[in-house]
């Protein structure tokens, strides 16, 4: 197995630049435009199976993205600096792939919230009440402008995020227009989404959400609260808030009445203190499942008389089961882009593979060559397919988790084939930044914790089964219900087991596969409500009385 | 002094198709409003719960699996149950409850009647709500996308005590013309009715375990309830502040579907209120597909 070999590919790195070297935090900040991450970057590719003929040449993505020193909240359509402007009031925000400072960022306080959430009630009743195609019409300037600037704010997420500029450019922020384009569209013909029944808006929304699609999430939230006439208070996650202060930018550029939208900026705190305000009337989080029951926690107990709503898209173990009767070359295709999609950092990640014994071998052969196809390295590149780990607090429980995986006697399986290996484990090897290269495991075992517990990274965990019956009782044997991924050609099985598996979504012959006019979340302990889609409109609508 | 002594009933609980005592071996009494003895009825405990709330998850799947048509006519049969113990059940609920003169016009009579009108109305439901909450979606891109609400699995009922026949069968129809198995706590007020309509579900092809009905004091097991794991959802009505916050806060145990009504009496015997998919909604899951549609 690649694993064994202990070299560590330093030859074919290029040599670290001045800035490189430098420690995190000094590069000079505001101009932290692209290409920093290509120097110091190990062109993974340059040692890939293919040997040296058909290296790609680097393609940085070249746009340049102006990004201030220092970041305010942005409360009632201004931006303010947080009420405890002090050394304290700011915090960094870096680049995971160079790990230097992009800008600063505002630590908004219980008091800051407080003001955020002030703004947006006193916006509420005109919002509410506004002629319903004039809310539209400005979630549809949203949409347009957000398409007009889409290089920027990719670019952007990118360097914030250490995603592959090649997702966040055709997937993140198309869909993000397509977010704002789909329920702009609602806002005027909600009476027909809700048959029997008159919807009205609930009020102010406290949402909540993570840094894994740091913009998507955004317009996930905000895009359906406000065609349905609710006002927002956002916070974004700790490590990614830049894109969504660019999404404030844009607000006041369509001049979006003060107080619909506020972005209130910080970490874990600052997030607590806006899900249990208590002129809050609905919370939306997405994150993880601990995090989840502790604001559920909340808010059964700060919702006294008027319970506050809430809905909550949280984690997942999803499985990939794959069928000996599948289109073995899709399905590869579709097992690459379930998990190391994003760097695996997706909660609806197809984590668990489920491959039927008969061609566990063949399966297992085809992915190790496609995985190491796979480039990691520069997000900035256009050719980058994994990019950099969100956080080194995350490459850290990614690591935590590898080795679990090798202590509890799974196999771990790296890129490279005939013995080629670039480092003994995924997460070495490289100068700076968070990386980990995509890996699996063989010989899980559905008691291990790598077969359980979510990940969040580039890590898949290859199990057996018989019949369709064990594929489906191991892939529902977890608290999760997120999503599932089954190949088969055979239509009457595929059926018959979708409708089986304990899944908010289940992908057929395909897999992460996203919609505006999809529903998107969780059965079980994933969370509840939707996301997306006609569905989606019910968490932020009244249908009482 | 009439020279037969009249029997007086026990009534037992409701689990699994069987009518078992508490296996804690309690019972209560139960007292008309003049303060007679009317029966006597068995008192659940946390164990009774646990074994129902298996027994229905045992039962769910069979019951989710089953044809929406089929789910319908047995829904229709019990209503026809109930209509055929309408006496017995109206006379309880004047007896213990009030009748005309604390409720009203709203007699007895009145609420079964309501009673077997909610169950007519869920049974129709049965094979109609997946096709007004679920749809396709028209994605952008060649696929196939459509989604359909699935049961959420075992649905506890906590009901209320005003009217307490009517608002047991109404937070439990929606969940049962599902797919769900419910397990439901009548309110210790009266718990009488819910144990003579646990006699008519023995009797309506519903398969034991999916629906369960418990008497006792309900406060008992509100907490037992929205702390259980294996309980996916509670559809609750007419609990104080403090009941109420312990059943929401039961979603950070197990992200269980918490529903807690507030409805004054009358408003439970408004169809318009009452009978309408998105009672049904809280206790599905939307399930959205995917499949490519090109070649």
């Amino acid at each position: 197995m690649a694993r064994t070999s202990p070299k560590q590919s330093t030859s074919k790195r290029t040599t670290p630049t001045k800035q490189a070297t430098k420690p995190a935090g000094t590069t000079p900040r505001g101009k932290a435009g692209s290409g920093t991450a290509a120097q110091n970057m190990p062109v993974s590719s340059a040692k890939s199976s293919r040997g040296d003929t058909w290296d790609y040449a680097p393609a940085p993505e070249t746009v340049k993205v102006a990004i201030a020193d220092r970041y305010d909240l942005f409360i009632n359509g201004e931006f303010v600096p947080p009420r405890d402007g002090g050394a304290d009031g700011y915090f960094d925000t870096i680049n995971p792939a160079t790990e230097a400072t992009l800008s600063r960022v505002a630590q908004g306080s219980a008091e800051d919230v407080d003001r955020a959430v002030r703004a947006a009630r006193e916006a509420f009743p005109m919002w509410s009440a506004l002629k319903p195609i004039e809310r539209a019409k400005y979630i549809f300037r949203l949409a347009r402008r957000i398409q007009e600037r889409a290089r920027e704010l990719a670019v952007l997420e990118t360097l914030d995020s250490g995603k592959p500029i090649k997702e966040s450019r055709d997937v993140d922020v198309p869909l993000v227009a397509g977010h704002f384009f789909y329920h702009a569209g609602w806002a005027d013909k909600l009476a027909y989404a809700f048959p029997g029944r008159t919807p009205r808006a609930i009020g102010v929304c406290a949402q909540v959400i993570p840094w894994n699609f740091p913009l998507l999430m955004a317009a996930w939230k905000l895009a359906p609260a406000l065609a349905c006439g609710n006002t927002c208070v956002l916070k974004p996650a700790e490590t990614t808030p830049l894109s969504a202060l660019r999404l404030a930018e844009i607000c006041r550029e369509i001049e979006l009445p003060p107080g619909v939208v506020n972005i209130v900026t910080g970490d874990g705190r600052t997030g607590a203190a806006l899900v249990s305000h208590p002129d809050v009337d609905k919370v939306a989080f997405t994150g993880s499942t601990d995090v989840g029951k502790k604001i559920a926690k909340s808010v059964a107990s700060t919702g006294a008389g008027t319970s506050k709503r809430l809905t909550l898209e949280l984690g997942g173990k999803s499985a990939n089961i794959i069928f000996e009767d599948a289109s073995i070359d899709q399905a590869i295709e579709g097992i690459i882009s379930g998990i190391y999609f994003n760097q695996g950092e997706v909660c609806c990640a197809g984590s668990r593979l489920l491959v039927q014994e008969s061609i566990l071998d063949r399966v297992v052969k085809k992915l190790r060559v496609r995985m190491a196809s796979l480039r990691v390295g520069d997000p900035m590149d256009k050719n980058t397919d994994v990019g950099a780990v969100n956080s080194s607090q995350q490459l850290a429980t990614v690591k935590k988790y590898l080795a679990l995986g090798i202590e509890e006697g799974a196999e771990l399986v790296l890129p490279g084939v005939r013995g080629e290996v670039e480092a003994q484990t995924p997460t070495r090897g490289f100068a700076k930044g968070y990386f980990c290269r995509p890996c699996f495991f063989t010989d899980v075992q559905p008691s291990h914790t790598i077969a359980r517990e979510e990940i969040f990274g580039p890590v898949l965990s290859v199990m057996s089964f018989r019949t369709p019956e064990e594929a489906i009782s191991r892939a529902n044997n977890t608290p999760y219900g997120l999503a599932a991924g089954v190949w088969t050609d055979k239509g009457s099985k595929i059926f018959d087991v979708a409708r089986k598996l304990k899944a908010g979504v289940v992908w057929m012959n395909t897999y992460n596969k996203f919609d505006p006019a999809s529903p998107f979340g969780g059965f079980k302990e994933s969370g509840f409500g939707r996301e997306g889609g006609v569905q989606g409109l019910r968490a932020y609508v009244k249908l009482d009385s | 002094m009439s020279d037969r002594l009249e029997v007086l009933k026990t009534y037992k609980l409701f689990i699994d198709g069987k009518f078992p005592r508490s296996e804690s071996g309690r019972s209560m009494v139960v007292h008309d409003r003049a303060g007679r003895v009317v029966a006597h009825a068995s008192r659940a405990s946390r164990k009774d719960l646990r074994e129902a709330v298996e027994a229905a998850r045992r039962a769910q799947t069979g019951w989710a699996g089953a044809t929406a048509y089929n789910r319908g006519q047995v829904l229709y049969r019990l209503a026809e149950m109930i209509e055929g113990k309408a006496a017995e059940l109206a006379s309880l609920i004047d007896a213990c409850e009030g009748g005309k003169q604390n409720l009203g016009t709203e007699s007895g009579a009145v609420e079964v009647r309501a009673c077997v009108d909610r169950l007519v109305a869920y049974a129709g439901w049965a094979d109609k709500y997946s096709q007004v909450l679920g749809c396709n979606n028209p994605v952008a891109g060649p696929y196939y996308n459509f989604t359909v609400p699935e049961p959420t699995g075992v649905v506890c009922v906590l009901a209320p005590a005003s009217p307490s026949l009517l608002g047991l069968i109404a937070l439990a129809a929606p969940a049962l013309c599902a797919g769900n198995a419910v397990v439901a706590v009548a309110s210790g007020a009266n718990p009488l009715p819910a144990a003579v309509l646990a006699e008519g579900v023995a009797t309506c092809d519903l398969p034991g375990g999916v629906l369960n009905i418990l008497t006792t004091q309900q406060d008992e097991l509100t907490q037992h309830a929205a702390s259980h794991r294996d309980i996916d959802a509670i559809h609750a009505a007419g609990l104080d502040e403090k009941n109420a916050e312990l059943v929401r806060a039961g979603v950070a145990e197990n992200l269980k579907r918490v529903v807690v009504r507030s409805l004054d009496r009358a408003d439970w015997f408004d169809p318009r209120l009452c009978e309408n998919p998105w009672w049904i909604e809280s206790f599905v899951e939307m399930k959205t597909m995917w499949h490519p549609a090109s070649v």
